[in-house]
């Protein structure tokens, strides 16, 4: 109760910050409705080529593009921003300051900074993800939506915990925060569906870095294509992917010496 | 000794070859965040996962799975041997005001930012000349040019590309002087970049009036007219026309560049210095 009063505070915080630099704020909203635009292209090149590409019709790929959009909104809304700033604290030595704060340092770090116009990211993705399911007449059941919310809320789950073990890194080799762009260029490869991936790649991005349970399942579940046990697995798979990051992170912070002492 | 002072372009060509070897030493000396970095640059690879899944049905335009992998490894290594990234760190000196440390030295920032990029060169070499060998492998030359002038064109192009790359992120950090970011225009530019440069796909996949368009902008210079240079897309004929243009947009790009710097240091003032 207490961490959702807080969270509430640091997200005020951050849109009022936002919200302070105007034409930054309009600025921001742009260009963020111009990558949302930039982002579906490719997708209408590659099947203008081909009315399938690995078994996906435009439809069905534009569910994957919109969970892709949604979780990207995610990831440069809500986990990065806050996460760089870690880097940005163990570096300067300034984290000290959060570790003194009476409430988990793993919470205080996770939420200290959002980027308010990825709203618009989401919102996009919504619309593209109707925009698809209208063109393919196909009305989910509440089964099927919700297990892709269920997923949904899963998937952010990894891609935090993913972000917590890459900055976990930053403990110990501060000079690699470019950790976070590698991940970042790794996640690129969520927005087709899995079932282009071959071999070592396939492999790679179901079980190390699980980009198929996040924007492939939830597509699959809405078309209601998905196993009801491959759910279940990646409900499992994303448990224990935030509790080993969460372990791996009070590990981290033991090795933590402050630069400033 | 005439008493003279050298002119500030001897000066320069004399402090080069020093500025390059720190460059260098620097690049070693961050070698395991340079290869991060290097390693961060996916999108070919991905994008060459989907069209070979595409390639396995039936060729696409006039490639099939064996020509993505030349067109696609042919990319990653012009991307590797061409990119510059000067406008992040131009935008942080302007902002945090070490720009003035630069502008005190005897050697023109333009020049130092230039050598620190150019001496990781040899660094970034090292990580595509494997995948330039995996390339003839896997193709068996039946993908690339057999011209010996188009593999000169090659060389020489992955140069303009460079100048090119580097003239406009150069000026879009410039314009850190005259906007409180520039960044979100560096972001502009590098989505535009992506799709019409031929980065993600080939150009001959567009609309043919898109495929003009985007083949008369400077984007198509940066990655397209050099891979299709040394994959044979293009005759002799043809990549000296290519090779005029990114010559020609650089030069435009250098000028712009120069014009802006000047400009814009009247409105620079140190924050905080």
């Amino acid at each position: 109760m207490r961490y959702l009063r807080l969270f509430a505070v640091q997200l005020r915080a951050s849109v009022q910050v936002t919200m302070q630099y105007r034409a930054e704020f309009l600025f921001g909203m742009l260009i963020t409705c111009f990558y949302v635009f930039w982002n579906v292209v490719p997708m209408f090149v590659l099947w203008s080529q081909r009315s399938t590409i690995a078994g996906w019709s435009l439809e069905e790929a534009a569910l994957v593009t919109a969970w892709f959009t949604f979780l990207r909104a995610i990831l440069d809304g809500a986990v990065q921003p806050s996460l760089q700033a870690v880097v940005e604290h163990i570096r300067k030595g300034t984290l000290d300051f959060v570790l003194l704060k009476p409430a988990d340092a793993q919470f205080l770090v996770s939420t200290a900074r959002f980027e308010v116009f990825n709203f618009v990211d989401a919102a996009a993705a919504v619309a593209l993800a109707v925009w698809a399911l209208h063109r393919l007449h196909r009305v989910p059941s509440a089964a099927q939506i919700a297990t892709a919310l269920g997923l949904t809320v899963a998937a952010s789950a990894i891609l935090y915990a993913l972000a917590i073990l890459v900055i976990s890194a930053a403990f110990y080799v501060v000079r690699l925060d470019n950790l976070i762009y590698l991940f970042n260029s790794v996640f690129d490869a969520a927005r087709w569906p899995a079932s282009v991936f071959r071999g070592v790649w396939r492999v790679l991005f179901t079980f190390i870095v699980p980009l198929a349970l996040m924007t492939t399942y939830p597509a699959l579940a809405l078309l209601g294509r998905l196993a009801l046990h491959t759910a279940v697995a990646a409900l499992g798979g994303a448990l224990a992917f935030v509790l080993v990051a969460r372990a791996v992170w009070k590990r981290s912070i033991g090795h933590y010496r402050s630069a400033s002492s | 000794m005439s008493a003279a002072r050298p002119s500030a372009a001897r000066r320069l060509l004399r402090a080069y070859p020093t500025l390059l070897r720190i460059g260098f030493a620097e690049a070693v000396a961050y070698r395991a965040e340079f290869l991060v970095w290097m390693l961060a640059t996916t999108m070919p690879l991905v994008m060459l996962a989907i069209m070979t899944a595409m390639a396995r049905e039936a060729p696409v335009g006039r490639y099939d799975a064996r020509g993505f992998v030349a067109y696609y490894l042919v990319t990653l290594i012009v991307r590797q041997m061409t990119g510059a990234w000067v406008a992040w760190e131009m935008n942080r000196e302007i902002k945090e005001g070490t720009l003035a440390l630069r502008l005190l030295r005897p050697i023109h920032p333009l020049a130092s930012y230039s050598a620190d990029a150019l001496a990781a060169m040899p660094m970034r070499a090292l990580i595509a000349l494997p995948i330039a060998i995996v390339v003839l492998a896997v193709t068996a030359s039946k993908d690339l040019t057999h011209d010996p002038v188009n593999v000169v064109i090659f060389i020489v192009s992955l140069f303009g590309a460079w100048l090119l790359n580097f003239s406009v992120s150069a000026l879009i950090g410039t314009l850190g002087l005259y906007l409180e970011s520039s960044l979100q225009i560096w972001e502009v530019w590098f989505g535009c970049f992506m799709l019409l440069s031929g980065y993600l796909f080939p150009l001959s996949l567009f609309p043919a009036w898109l495929e003009k368009a985007a083949r008369a902008l400077p984007f198509a210079y940066l990655q397209a007219f050099p891979v299709e240079t040394l994959t044979g897309v293009r005759d002799r004929h043809h990549a000296i026309h290519g090779l005029c243009m990114q010559l020609g947009w650089a030069g435009v790009g250098w000028l712009a560049l120069l014009f802006l710097w000047y400009r814009g240091l009247k409105r620079f003032a140190a924050y905080g210095g």
